[in-house]
């Protein structure tokens, strides 16, 4: 555990979970909109966007750089920044793989909910640590509506 | 050549917050090169340990992709504007 925490809404943790119950068994995605404060981070609004990985979306999703641009762009015109991104991993744990590892990003955080059967179970958050030889975990704070940082 | 890199936000805290970074260049790879010798802590997260641009890095040259140019051969003017650019990608491990 990181010490640090990520201030979700609990109507966007909702949002989270029914995304991947939509998309399952494939792997769902998007952006996590929101505000970088000194202390602490929230996610104020979500933008799911479309699995790219067409090849194999069973366990593997992608957003291109052409969707994080205009994730960026987006965020920009609510007056928010892209804190992270968010995906399922169907019918396992809500843990980051050695994939996912390999392939992250630092600073940003990660939202990762475990679909099982079409049910959504864990919801955790991750980031890669500087050396990226590891994510740390980081605690999400369920509050009920988005509060200013 | 004086040219600009735009700096992606998760990639800020290793090049002293800042958002873009003016550097003299020829071409994209001596760009790059310029900025990781800048900023050492940025070349773990651009280039894979046998020196390949990582496959999520994307950089562009005026809005161009440059694998669609000459990669790190493709030239550059005074004044370009050289933007690197995340795509994101996991999954599960099986």
């Amino acid at each position: 555990m990181s010490g640090r925490s990520l201030r979700v809404p609990e109507a966007l943790v909702q949002r989270i979970h029914a995304h991947g119950v939509e998309t399952y068994p494939h792997e769902c995605c998007g952006a996590l909109m929101g505000k970088d404060g000194e202390t602490a981070r929230e996610v104020v609004e979500l933008l799911p966007l479309a699995n790219r990985r067409n090849d194999s979306p069973r366990n593997r999703f992608e957003v291109t750089a052409e969707d994080v641009q205009m994730a960026e762009k987006k965020a920009s015109e609510l007056r928010l920044e892209v804190v992270g991104w968010y995906h399922s991993h169907p019918d396992a744990p809500a843990r980051p793989s050695e994939f996912d590892r390999e392939h992250a990003w630092p600073w940003y955080s990660y939202i990762i909910v475990s679909v099982q059967q079409r049910e959504p179970r864990d919801t955790t958050s991750w980031r890669l640590r500087d050396d990226r030889s590891a994510y740390d975990s980081e605690a999400i704070e369920s509050v009920a509506e988005p509060a200013s940082i | 050549m004086a040219v600009k890199v735009i700096i992606p936000t998760p990639l800020r805290p290793y090049a002293g917050k800042k958002e873009s970074v003016e550097l003299q260049a020829a071409t994209v790879g001596e760009a790059m090169s310029s900025l990781t010798t800048l900023f050492a802590d940025l070349k773990k997260h651009l280039y894979t340990d046998d020196g390949r641009l990582r496959s999520f890095v994307n950089v562009y040259v005026n809005d161009e992709d440059i694998r669609y140019l000459r990669g790190d051969q493709t030239p550059l003017r005074e004044g370009d504007i050289l933007s690197i650019v995340p795509s994101i990608a996991g999954g599960t491990q099986n």
